[in-house]
């Protein structure tokens, strides 16, 4: 009996695309604008996930986010070290620098030093020089994003000049880096070169990062830190997750792409609930046949709800593969953000599931309370 | 009388039959007291004039409706006292259909709308076409089994109706105004191949019509009006006694 229900369903193909449609339209919309917000929401966290290396990250107390900037003194990093579970901290520098370039334009830009002596914290994926040129005096790596954006449409160089604070920069390397929030181009020095960079402050230290002893968990040795120092010390992940949850309920992002989904929701059931029942009442007469030949209630419901599903796994599949298109098409315009996790697709899932659902309920009355007799009226 | 005294001789036993739609002041008696036998091996017209209560005496012998008021005995089951779900594999299993708009499934082709019965019985897809097949054949459509029913004429798809209504071999067949959508020769074939395959010595149909130019089919006709069956005429197929 299902494979009537299907061949019934696909037997009208404009009703049938109709209805598709309005679940595609959801699906779309709905995976189309999760994904974009994750992608802002990973653009938030985009220098925590560059900073590989340390598993603990010590910030002021106060610090809400991985850009509220709460500058502690230098000598904060000699008390994370006296932490036992503590194996190794540094310095790390994290601001926004002014720079001057050659034609005397200015730019904004997101300045990070590293440890002088270690270099944790460094890019990982530097293309063009080399991590260790960094040593060199005034030398710089800046992001090929960032670069491209100060300097339209001309080759990627090593050796050009700019200045920060009045200071030389001279660029050594050039690296790939996730994208910013702010779409700041990064650029990446020593942290004694980056405090000269920066505008003068009496303290200057961003963040200490640190990485617990072998078989201590970090989660641990966050706890010790935070009572041994009354800073506060966070893993990657917490910290991850604190910066996230930031956006999520002090900014007005949520709420401005869940409105869109909603509507993308209330849209798509509308178009698909609204062609779906018009599919059953154009076929009602058909259902009574079958209920007068002996086709039972609950087989009835069956056939509906499979042709539902049926639409709901072609809508689903066309729809996060168009948000997927989408996805792939704008990957070079460097302002997009896209990114799609697997939450999202079960999000979609989930929705257009609830979306058919919606939209067959109505069919279903009017198929189950159909009279079998209607087949005896001419 | 029970019920198992009538499932020897008759097909359908109906005493006192009512039917009203409404309630009170739209209260409408569709029927008003309806006796009627139908013995096995018999073709049984309803004849009578439009809203005089034919499709909704059908529609109750064969389970789609729920009388008022009344005995009805079909095939020997009480339909008065069977549950739904009763009804509904009673239907199954027993009774076949040829509508008057013959219902066909648009997207069907002629061999899987014929095999729609077995389906619902829980055949198998290709054993039901395969079997709906023949019935097919056997009405002169087995070049048309792959067809869809906007490819055939009005008379092919009655007689994929017919095939359907018979391919499970129900021992009631009910067939509602069948020629009236059917030119005169059409007609006259349809109703040969009713008379032809449907009547049998173990089986009872009833035919619903208000064309006369199929009278001469039948064994008896029920003339109904307002609601009663006026008169029960022996047609010129009665077997002789």
């Amino acid at each position: 009996m299902l494979w009537i229900a299907w061949k019934m369903l696909i037997g009208n193909r404009v009703k049938y695309l109709g209805i598709v449609f309005g679940v595609v339209f959801a699906a779309l919309l709905i995976a189309q604008q999760s994904s974009i917000f994750c992608g802002l929401m990973l653009l938030t966290i985009s220098q925590i996930r560059d900073t590989q290396g340390p598993d603990i990250w010590v910030m002021d107390k106060n610090v809400q986010y991985v850009d509220d900037i709460k500058p502690l003194s230098d000598t904060e990093l000699f008390r994370v070290k006296g932490v036992p579970g503590v194996e190794w901290a540094v310095r790390f520098y994290k601001g926004i620098a002014r720079a001057r370039l050659e034609e005397g334009t200015y730019e904004q830009m997101i300045l990070l030093g590293i440890d002088d002596a270690t270099l944790v914290g460094a890019p990982e994926g530097v293309f063009m020089g080399s991590i260790a040129d960094l040593r060199k005096p005034d030398a710089v790596i800046i992001d090929a994003v960032g670069y491209k954006r100060i300097w339209p449409g001309e080759p990627l160089r090593l050796g050009r000049v700019f200045e920060m604070n009045d200071r030389r920069a001279v660029i050594v390397g050039i690296t790939t880096a996730s994208k910013t929030f702010q779409s700041f181009p990064i650029i990446y020095t020593r942290y004694s070169q980056a405090v000269l960079f920066a505008p003068r402050e009496r303290k200057v230290l961003s963040f200490v990062l640190a990485d617990p002893s072998p078989g201590v968990p970090a989660e641990e040795v966050c706890r010790q830190i935070e009572a041994q120092t009354g800073l506060q010390a966070l893993t990657r992940q917490q910290f991850t997750w604190k910066t996230i949850r930031y956006y999520l309920q002090k900014t007005g992002i949520p709420i401005n792409f869940g409105i869109t989904v909603f509507l993308g929701f209330l849209v798509g059931t509308a178009i698909a609930g609204q062609t779906f029942y018009l599919f059953t009442v154009e076929n009602i007469r058909q259902f009574g046949a079958l209920k007068a030949m002996g086709t039972s209630n609950w087989t009835i419901l069956c056939m509906v709800l499979f042709q539902a599903i049926q639409v709901g796994i072609v809508g689903y599949g066309v729809g996060v593969g168009l948000a997927a298109l989408f996805g792939v098409a704008t990957k070079g315009f460097g302002r997009l953000s896209f990114f799609m996790p697997w939450q999202v697709l079960a999000i979609t899932g989930a929705a257009v599931f609830v979306i058919v659902l919606l939209a067959s309920l109505l069919s279903i009355r009017k198929v189950l309370v159909v009279d079998p007799a209607i087949v005896f009226r001419g | 009388m029970t019920a198992s005294n009538f499932s020897a001789a008759l097909a359908v036993h109906c005493r006192g039959v009512t039917k009203d739609f409404g309630a009170g002041d739209s209260l409408t008696r569709a029927l008003r007291g309806v006796d009627l036998d139908v013995p096995y091996g018999e073709l049984l017209m309803l004849v009578g004039p439009s809203g005089c209560g034919k499709t909704t005496l059908v529609s109750i012998i064969a389970g789609t409706l729920e009388p008022t008021d009344g005995e009805v005995v079909v095939l020997g089951n009480d339909l008065t006292a069977m549950s739904n779900g009763r009804k509904v594999r009673f239907r199954r299993d027993n009774v076949g259909f040829v509508f008057q708009a013959y219902n066909l499934l648009p997207a069907l082709t002629a061999a899987e709308n014929a095999a729609v019965p077995l389906l619902i019985a829980g055949w198998g897809r290709a054993a039901a076409v395969e079997a709906a097949s023949e019935v097919l054949a056997s009405l002169g459509l087995g070049d048309r089994l792959t067809n869809l029913p906007t490819e055939l004429s009005g008379g092919q798809q009655q007689r994929v109706a017919i095939a359907r209504a018979l391919v499970h071999q129900p021992r009631l067949l009910v067939c509602d105004e069948p020629t009236s959508a059917l030119d005169a020769e059409n007609g006259r074939i349809t109703m040969e191949l009713i008379q032809e395959l449907a009547v049998q010595p173990d089986r009872a149909v009833i035919v619903v019509t208000h064309d006369s130019r199929v009278y001469s089919f039948a064994d008896r006709i029920a003339s109904m009006e307002d609601g009663r069956i006026e008169s029960v005429a022996s047609g010129p197929h009665t077997a002789p006694a």
